[in-house]
């Protein structure tokens, strides 16, 4: 089943058109990445998927039903839950906090406080944060606060994760780390959208890829495909 | 019938110009120096009790005062931008924090600046004329301090248009009201520009002052009005927009002017109005971005 | 520190707390005239503070309205403070506050911060002109008579809106709505991608806010026996609560109650005496507490008590 999906999706800056019709999707259970060089559009994109900002024209659908024009917690809400490149925890409330904001406010049901507190207990768990959980977000490790930025969309019960840029500023041994706990996100049944540089971590993950470029869709297809396809190649190694 | 509405239509005008003045000074201060000066109407204040105390005290024209009043908001201004709000810019953790923090520091001088006033001249409305005979425009009679006031309002905007088109100041000001830091990186003493900045805004303010004296009763607390039409006109034109200030100053001139004619004492609630319809449709206003 | 440590302290604090209660509660009994209306006043600052920083305090969304709901607070008890009960008249207070609120809520909070400070900044100018408009134009007086209503009764009504603020305060920023409203001051956009609404909880919040502020107004009005919009629409009461709260910090839940004890006590002593000079220097504390003291007294004072400790501990 098509998950999320968007037909003719538009986007513009004043004159500039950042997402120029883009029609994507992605099925149900799939690590899909979405590549490009810098300023092709990707985390306009997931800006748009989110609703943090509104899109000129085109349609979104997740599971089946239109999210676009709803406002980003009805999205969240409904099963849709991302991270930030430039990673936008809670500074200045201890890592549990800013998890547990996620159970009680993110996830389609309410949950009472001690649920919750549960969940976001187990959700520090599986990132690996249990032993920082009384810190405040602020002086964590960047790998942690990235740790956190997932744990906190986790916490949100979604059906589909999008992380942008996951790796981005972490060394080798963080990052096959990271490339780990996407994995272990996909076992739990969790449909993942991928914005990535570092291609060596997307092409190992990645059941499926797509290429924008100037604020259009490019290419498509498994990281082969990718790999092998001569416009990317002269889109990354030309110009 | 004509004659009314040229009437209506010239008040609005006069009044329009005072507003744009004011607003242009208070869109430098915001669009600029990112400063949301809520005391602004206290430089208006200040303009106008020292041109009344001047006149009443020593007899200086107050025309001759533009040269007094100018000088001393500018220099006020500019050396509040340079002691206190730079120190708060180089203390706050980001720009979202510097605007709230500078707009509360100026809130406090709002009541520094309004009672050092009520201390030196006291609470009581004072007034003097000046240029108080009629002039016949068009049928209708005008005063000819509010024409002056006018004229001089006009003039002295097409100057600060000419001045920050034409001059190498004025572009470094603009450079700077796009991009601080980048202006800073370019070669712009920043620190410098946007004092300055300041500090012309709190001389726009002050003449305006001058000219209202010239025309209507002044008072210690007669800036808060001022203040909070200004930011509505710095609102309808654009945050930032400087030219936007202009045109909207003249537009919510010609609204009070009308709203005055039909029912005096709603003029306030009428710029309140079209305050809400902005919000509703529009925030970023007519020039905004 | 251990358990028994822990909980003892907690017990002595409560008990602490449990006997300024009833220190209070008895007052007018045993105390003058003049210290009964002083501590009215001072229950009146902190109720405007305190009211204050349950929004502004963990949103950073800077209000400059009090003095418009204390307005409200004090028109309600003009208007009708002859023809309905004191009780009712004060919910009404509270109410007309309340939707008053909401309305400056639901227009503003959906947009940046700063269009939000601007519209409550000129609000109490606005509704005092609408007044003296409507007042001139429509029935002709200027100003109306309110009842008069004893020191003793003020002072319990003032200090049972104080106790439910002040319960309302602490539950509010213990619960998840608490949690979630620093997590808006933190980052706005995260907090709306993380489920929650921030758009109607802020309005929310804000309007309960104003709730004590037009309660507080409605009962202080009878202080005065003579109200026109001049005298209860005055920004003063928009400067004051932003003062005491800045100057006594907003980290901590008593930081503000301690700022409003002081200048309130200030104000009272100062009022009189020097009117315009005390303004002007309060002007002065507030420009020199955002410069210098940004987490206010009780920030400083937790820092001096950290520099202690630290000390002691590089020693051993």
């Amino acid at each position: 089943m098509r998950i999320l999906e968007g037909k003719g999706v538009t986007k513009h800056f004043g004159g500039l058109a950042a997402i120029s019709n883009v029609d994507f999707y992605v099925d149900q259970g799939e690590i899909v990445g979405l590549i490009g060089p810098n300023g092709a559009g990707k985390t306009t994109l997931f800006n748009l998927i989110s609703a943090a900002l509104p899109l000129n024209s085109g349609v979104i659908r997740f599971k089946g039903e239109k999210i676009t024009g709803l406002k980003p917690h009805r999205i969240c809400r409904a099963g849709v839950a991302r991270t930030f490149q430039s990673v936008k925890v809670f500074g200045n409330m201890p890592v549990l906090g800013n998890v547990l904001l996620g159970s009680l406010f993110g996830t389609s049901i309410g949950m009472s406080s001690a649920d919750a507190t549960k969940e976001a207990i187990e959700s520090l768990e599986f990132v690996g944060l249990s032993a920082v959980s009384a810190t405040l977000a602020k002086d964590l490790t960047l790998a942690n606060q990235k740790r956190l930025e997932v744990a906190k969309a986790l916490a949100t019960k979604p059906e589909l994760l999008l992380l942008d840029e996951l790796v981005a500023g972490l060394n080798a041994t963080e990052t096959a780390q990271a490339m780990e706990l996407v994995t272990k996100i996909r076992d739990r049944g969790i449909t993942i959208l991928v914005i990535e540089h570092v291609m060596k971590a997307i092409m190992s993950i990645c059941d499926r890829i797509m290429v924008l470029h100037h604020g259009e869709k490019i290419a498509e297809g498994t990281p082969k495909e990718i790999t092998n396809n001569q416009t990317v190649i002269e889109v990354y190694l030309g110009k | 019938m004509v004659v009314k509405i040229l009437d209506v239509v010239i008040a609005g005008l006069l009044l329009g110009g005072l507003y744009a003045l004011i607003a242009m000074g208070l869109s430098l201060q915001y669009g600029v120096a990112r400063v949301l000066n809520i005391s602004h109407g206290e430089f208006i204040m200040l303009g106008a009790l020292i041109t009344w105390f001047l006149y009443k005290a020593f007899g200086v024209n107050p025309l001759v005062s533009l040269a007094i009043c100018g000088p001393v908001t500018f220099i006020i201004g500019f050396l509040l931008y340079r002691t206190l709000f730079t120190r708060l810019r180089t203390s706050s953790v980001s720009i979202g924090a510097y605007e709230g923090s500078s707009m509360l520091a100026s809130f406090g001088l709002l009541f520094i600046i309004q009672n050092v006033a009520l201390i030196v001249w006291g609470s009581e409305i004072k007034g003097y004329t000046y240029l108080a005979f009629p002039v016949n425009v068009g049928g209708a009679l005008f005063a000819a301090n509010r024409l002056v006031a006018l004229a001089f309002a006009v003039f002295i905007g097409l100057v600060f248009y000419l001045f920050l088109v034409r001059t190498r100041l004025g572009k470094a000001i603009r450079a700077a009201a796009q991009d601080a830091a980048t202006a800073g990186l370019m070669g712009v003493n920043i620190n410098q520009v946007l004092a300055l900045c300041f500090g012309f805004g709190a001389l726009m303010a002050g003449f305006a002052g001058l000219l209202i004296s010239m025309c209507y009763p002044v008072h210690a607390a007669m800036g808060l009005e001022y203040t909070i039409i200004t930011i509505i006109v710095v609102v309808l034109g654009g945050l930032g927009s400087i030219p936007g200030s202009f045109i909207g100053g003249f537009i919510l001139g010609l609204i009070g002017s009308i709203v005055t004619y039909l029912e005096p004492g709603l003029s306030l609630a009428a710029y309140y109005v079209i305050f809400m319809l902005l919000l509703l449709v529009k925030p970023t206003g007519i020039l905004g971005k | 520190m251990d358990l028994t440590t822990v909980t003892s302290k907690r017990l002595l604090f409560l008990g602490l707390l449990f006997l300024v209660f009833i220190l209070l509660a008895f007052l007018p009994l045993y105390g003058s005239v003049y210290t009964v209306i002083l501590v009215t006043a001072i229950f009146m600052y902190i109720i405007l503070t305190v009211s204050w920083v349950i929004f502004s305090g963990p949103t950073g969304y800077i209000s400059l309205a009090p003095a418009a709901f204390f307005g409200v607070g004090i028109y309600t008890s003009a208007v009708l403070g002859k023809v309905l009960p004191l009780p009712i008249v004060i919910c009404i207070g509270a109410l007309a506050s309340f939707c008053l609120a909401l309305l400056v809520g639901a227009l503003t909070l959906r947009l940046r911060g700063i269009y939000f400070s601007i519209f409550t900044f000129g609000l109490v100018l606005l509704i005092q002109q609408l007044l003296l408009w409507y007042e001139v134009r429509i029935t002709h007086t200027r100003g109306r008579f309110v009842i008069v209503v004893n020191n003793t009764t003020i002072y319990y009504v003032m200090l049972g809106i104080l106790v439910i603020l002040l319960l309302a305060a602490y539950l509010i920023r213990r619960s998840k709505y608490g949690l979630a409203l620093q997590s808006i001051g933190e980052d706005e956009e995260a907090a709306a991608h993380i489920g929650i609404n921030v758009t109607v909880l802020k309005t929310i919040i804000f309007a309960v806010s104003a709730i004590f502020t037009g309660a507080a107004g409605a009962i202080m009005a009878t202080r005065w026996t003579y109200i026109d919009p001049y005298i209860a629409f005055n920004p003063l009461f928009s400067f004051l609560p932003v003062l005491m709260a800045i100057f006594g910090g907003m980290g901590q839940f008593y930081g503000p109650i301690i700022g409003a004890a002081i200048f309130a006590y200030l104000e009272e002593v100062l009022l009189t005496r020097f009117p315009y000079y005390y303004m002007l220097i309060f002007g002065i504390i507030l420009v020199v507490a955002i410069l210098y003291l940004p987490d206010g007294l009780v920030g400083l004072v937790q820092k001096w008590r950290k520099g202690g400790s630290a000390r002691q501990h590089a020693d051993t």
